[in-house]
């Protein structure tokens, strides 16, 4: 991805400052060019000296990670159930001989808490990632078709897109889960409709701008196709805000999931996710704190290194305002 | 109206032609003879159009029939519980929007002090945090921990204060930074540059001039944040144990409550068109060129 980033600043850079492969002593224009390009190294030393957004990039990696490998990492089985451990302040020692810690404490049933976080990250997660990108999907194919042939499409496709901006989400999303019963597909489609607009809206509108842009004009002129026109032409054009904008809507879609799992509408028990934990834990508010605290804080970490990430694609993917980004990091590192 | 006929017509497609009503009211254990005899009690066995056409004339005249938990017609039980979510709705715009003004304002002026900081921080942290889940840390901190307020029910101050605060999070931080941003702008464009050159008080200058024309923006904002903040309301009301509209919804939802639950969207989709009206009127006065359609630019 980062090699097919553009980088070309007005100013020419003078070789050395960025870019590992070009000398301070060379200072030729085709070295200056190549030096110029972003490389995958560049981005990497960038990345890195960025802390915010390495730590984001960091919890994110280890998140999915521990989703990933959950039966290999949770401590615990999270669905053993034990009276004998029940609502067990974090830190209390395993009841069996040379047992792990259950280090964020258990629940009602007895159930490791640190455990079914681990295993409520999958649901969480897969959610999260695939509403955002079906509905990624839907909602570009929409924008594009709304913004490149106008006129009736366009109309309908907009009265929808302004139909369901009056209405709230989560609203629809209710009545539907209540109506069609909550289950996991039922779920993904739900959220996939109340968001898709989002995506749509975006598509459009940059869809109206490019297409009066001359290098559409003259791909046309060339005799492409329609297709190939949006395709190929049009549509890299605007992965830059159309990532951007994915990558926030995972968070927002594990919040509105932890939501719906919240109000008894969204994951439904046994299978567990941060909400339903939050859910489950609410009953106990007053004598373990724990339940209500943590499952709370990996959705908000999560959606919060999601957020953050959404700003550091936003930079690196504009051509200008990476190069200063990447240079940035590149004095900082040679200082 | 539009908005409200689909609304309806959505309502009544997926109650009634995609999911299965009768399936929907009874218990997940309940035997066939009693799903017939639901049917057949409710007319559910008549063809859709019939169903259709009964229940728009029903619905036309504000009969959604009776609850079935609470065995009255649908509709009083539901508008009864309106005030009490306007009362939250207001409270939360009372702290949210003066709040979210004054951050946005103050660090438009002072770019890099500690309340432009704090802006970014309450602003992505409102993006973040699953508004229900700051609900129960504020519950666990200053009814649990302090016992200074009460952890949840509907009442007076004492029970408005940490619903409207858990509410107003997110507003506050989407308003402050359209503020900020309309006042950023404002504050560069060449008629303040002429107010201060002409020596009014930097006062003036930033509250008497660049503030009115940063409010169109922030105007729409608030608009915006209407909806979402119903949308909000479910869940914070459930969480607060509010008896508003949006934990009647649940509480329908989870008694398998048809009818009631038809009324309730009705009554929250009439309410956020209300809202949305009224935001239009206020932008009308906040803006007096959209009055005239456009005739006075």
């Amino acid at each position: 991805m980062a090699q097919s980033i553009p980088a070309e600043h007005p100013v020419a850079a003078p070789g050395g400052q960025h870019g590992p492969e070009a000398s301070p002593a060379v200072t030729t224009p085709q070295a200056a060019a190549r030096s110029s390009r972003i490389t995958w190294a560049d981005l990497l030393r960038a990345l890195f000296d960025d802390k915010v957004v390495f730590i984001a990039l960091c919890f994110i990696v280890l998140v999915a990670g521990a989703a990933i490998f959950a039966p290999f990492v949770a401590p615990h089985d999270p669905l053993a159930q034990s009276i004998r451990t029940r609502n067990k302040p974090p830190m209390t020692p395993a009841i069996q001989e040379g047992g792990v810690p259950y280090l964020l404490g258990t629940d009602a049933l007895g159930r490791d808490t640190l455990s079914r976080l681990i295993f409520g990250a999958r649901i969480s997660l897969t959610v999260g990632v695939l509403t955002a990108l079906i509905s990624g999907t839907l909602g570009v194919s929409l924008g594009l078709v709304a913004g490149f042939y106008r006129g009736a499409i366009d109309d309908l496709i907009m009265r929808l897109v302004d139909l369901q901006m009056s209405m709230p989400g989560l609203l629809i999303a209710l009545f539907v889960l209540f109506a069609l019963g909550p289950s996991f597909v039922n779920l993904v489609l739900v959220m996939v409709v109340t968001r898709w607009m989002v995506y749509a809206r975006i598509t459009r509108g940059m869809m109206l701008s490019l297409r009066e842009r001359p290098f559409v004009e003259a791909a046309r002129a060339l005799g492409c196709s329609d297709t190939r026109l949006v395709l190929v032409h049009m549509l890299p054009n605007l992965f830059s805000p159309i990532i951007v904008l994915a990558t926030l809507e995972v968070a927002t879609m594990m919040l509105a999931l932890a939501a719906l799992d919240f109000l008894g509408l969204g994951i439904q028990p046994p299978d567990s996710s941060w909400g339903l934990m939050l859910a489950q834990g609410r009953e106990y508010i007053t004598s373990a704190w724990w339940l209500v605290t943590f499952p709370g804080l990996a959705i908000m970490l999560t959606a919060l290194s999601f957020n953050v990430l959404a700003t550091w694609v936003r930079v690196i993917t504009d051509p200008v305002s990476s190069w200063r980004w990447i240079r940035r990091g590149a004095t900082r590192t040679a200082a | 109206m539009l908005v409200l006929a689909g609304v309806l017509i959505f309502v009544f497609v997926l109650g009634r032609g995609i999911g299965d009503p009768a399936k929907m009211m009874l218990a997940p254990d309940a035997s066939q003879e009693q799903y017939l005899a639901t049917r057949a009690q409710y007319g559910f066995d008549d063809p859709l159009y019939v169903q259709f056409g009964r229940a728009a004339f029903g619905w036309m005249q504000g009969d959604f029939g009776q609850s079935l938990w609470q065995r009255v017609p649908s509709l009083p039980v539901a508008l009864s519980r309106v005030p009490a979510t306007l009362h939250l709705a207001l409270a939360t715009a009372l702290i949210a929007i003066p709040t979210a003004i004054a951050i946005g304002t103050i660090s438009a002026i002072r770019p890099r002090s500690f309340i432009d900081r704090a802006l970014t921080v309450v602003s992505l942290g409102g993006v973040s945090t699953a508004e229900f889940w700051l609900g129960l840390m504020l519950i666990l901190l200053f009814a649990v921990q302090l016992g200074w307020l009460p952890t949840s029910g509907y009442g007076g101050l004492e029970y408005t204060i940490l619903p409207a605060i858990t509410l107003a999070f997110r507003p506050i931080g989407r308003i402050a930074q359209v503020a900020r941003g309309a006042m950023l702008d404002e504050m560069s464009k060449p008629y303040v540059v002429t107010a201060r050159s002409k020596g009014l008080a930097e006062r003036v200058c930033t509250f008497g001039h660049a503030f009115r024309n940063a409010a169109i923006p922030i105007v729409t904002m608030c608009g915006d944040e209407t909806a979402s903040l119903l949308n909000g309301a479910v869940v914070i009301e459930t969480v607060f144990g509010w008896a508003g509209i949006g934990s009647l919804l649940i509480q329908s939802i989870n008694r398998r409550d048809l009818p009631l639950v038809e009324a309730t969207v009705f009554v929250i989709a009439i309410m956020i068109i209300t809202l949305n009206l009224l935001v239009d009127v206020i932008y009308t006065r906040v803006d007096p060129r959209i009055r005239f359609g456009g005739a006075a630019t």
